[in-house]
């Protein structure tokens, strides 16, 4: 199969889909395809970032295209959702670490898990609702730009259904060791990084009363938002 | 209506120079926004007319007209708004880009009844949306500071200045019958607002300061507009915090 930076990129779905790709027009005919066998299908460690991230938004999508009760806004499946179909792919810890900024460091480690905890609900919590307008949407991946860092690399999406096509974009570091592989680190929805755009709002918290004052104000925040939903 | 919003964009241009020379002892977090005390008082100012009117005005919208209206006073917006966009995607020599746009408001305008269907989308002409900020930012003209304008919200001194320009450019105000021009106008408040029903939500419930986020969140956009979907970054991902674990 041909990837990437070839024009006419190929790429067969795990469901009944088969995308064909040029650099811009794109035409989803649907087809029946043979089912590849469940995600349990052996992912070579070298497998390439965009076929990574086609691979998992397919498979979430699915996911979520299946089930009623994750689109009507089920905050306990949604959960339940991340955890076994993202989480295993993002390096939360980086995440938070990143969002947080320098004072992450003399953060003691309970500091940091609640951190995570708590940035973590907050983030599944304010866009669970997104899921409730997914219907036929297809995730597109384009073509990987060249002479990216294999430490820091960003793969552009686009989510296209009715309405304007949505930019998601993902940035990644390849892992080595056990589990080896690619894990996210960063995510751009509509051109706007998602770490970046909590940096300054966490230091604000920080300036103002040091980890426990951050940590505090997002549980507030979560409360509030359990309370509105 | 042009009229009245250009003297709102002079309004808050005069009132950023005030702030300029105003609030010179603030003391300031973000060095691109100086004006940070005014802007937030615009901020709020633009957050309460909101909740009063401009929100339950879309939500009214969104209520009495069916989707497939909506989804046309949409098309038929963007199809007038393409004008101007092709002009700045001309300026910013996007060949390209220009003359796909050019096929997009013939194809939408003759084979989607004037603009009410997006025949263009489904046939692969993306739409490329660049305003004159937007060619300024192209040409190398920096965003200049955050700027908070009253009723237009958030924007750079850059695009403030771009602005008049961007009005004068709009094709849906170059109808000679100003009730015309002021209803399209107030439509597209609508229908801009109407679709950022959730959108406005999620930020208010995602952020510990909707202040600094949304400010974060457009220039951060902006950027990524400018650059068309893929801006150099700056923000430092090294930080010694890259451990994987």
């Amino acid at each position: 199969m041909l990837f990437g930076q070839r024009p006419y990129s190929y790429f067969m779905l795990k469901t009944d889909t088969v995308l064909f790709l040029n650099r811009r027009h794109v035409l989803v005919a649907a087809c029946a395809v043979s089912f590849l066998g469940a995600s349990g299908l052996t992912m070579a460690a070298d497998e390439a970032p965009d076929v990574f991230i086609q691979r998992i938004a397919n498979e979430t999508l699915n996911v979520i295209k299946a089930d009623r009760a994750l689109r009507s806004g089920d905050i306990g499946k949604i959960m339940q959702l991340v955890d076994t179909q993202l989480m295993p792919h993002v390096n939360f810890r980086r995440m938070t670490a990143l969002a947080t900024g320098p004072a992450w460091r003399n953060a003691t480690p309970e500091q940091q898990k609640r951190l995570q905890d708590e940035f973590k609900t907050l983030l599944v919590r304010t866009y669970s609702g997104a899921l409730s307008q997914i219907t036929d949407q297809v995730v597109v991946v384009k073509p990987l730009r060249r002479g990216q860092d294999d430490k820091n690399l960003v793969v552009n999406t686009e989510v296209r259904g009715k309405g304007d096509p949505i930019q998601l974009d993902y940035r990644l570091e390849k892992t080595s060791g056990q589990g080896s592989g690619w894990m996210i680190f960063d995510l751009n929805v509509l051109g706007v990084w998602l770490v970046e755009n909590y940096r300054n709002q966490f230091t604000k918290e920080i300036n103002a009363g040091g980890i426990d004052a951050l940590i505090a104000s997002l549980a507030a925040r979560n409360k509030s938002n359990t309370k509105a939903s | 209506m042009n009229a009245w919003m250009k003297r709102c964009a002079s309004l808050a241009l005069l009132a950023s120079l005030m702030a300029l020379q105003g609030c010179a002892t603030v003391k300031t977090a973000d060095a691109r926004d100086p004006w940070e005390s005014m802007n937030r008082s615009v901020f709020q100012f633009n957050d309460v007319v909101d909740t009063v009117a401009i929100k339950p005005a879309a939500e009214l919208y969104v209520k009495v007209l069916p989707g497939f209206v909506r989804k046309g006073v949409s098309n038929f917006l963007g199809n007038l708004g393409d004008v101007w966009s092709m002009a700045n995607n001309a300026l910013q020599l996007k060949g390209q880009a220009t003359a796909e746009t050019f096929m997009r408001i013939n194809v939408n305008t003759f084979l989607g009844l004037g603009g009410l269907l997006d025949v263009a989308t489904e046939m692969g002409l993306e739409k490329r949306k660049e305003d004159f900020g937007q060619t300024l930012g192209y040409w190398g003209v920096k965003p200049g500071p955050y700027v908070v304008l009253p009723l237009l919200g958030p924007s750079t001194l850059r695009d403030t200045l771009a602005l008049p320009l961007d009005m004068r450019g709009d094709a849906s105000q170059q109808f000679s019958d100003e009730a015309t021009r002021n209803a399209l106008t107030v439509t597209r408040v609508l229908d801009i607002r109407s679709g950022l029903l959730q959108t406005v939500d999620v930020v208010k419930a995602a952020s510990l300061d909707p202040y600094t986020f949304v400010r974060d969140a457009f220039l951060q956009k902006r950027r990524n507009d400018i650059h068309d979907g893929n801006p150099p970054s700056t923000f430092d991902y090294g930080d010694g915090l890259s451990d994987p674990k």
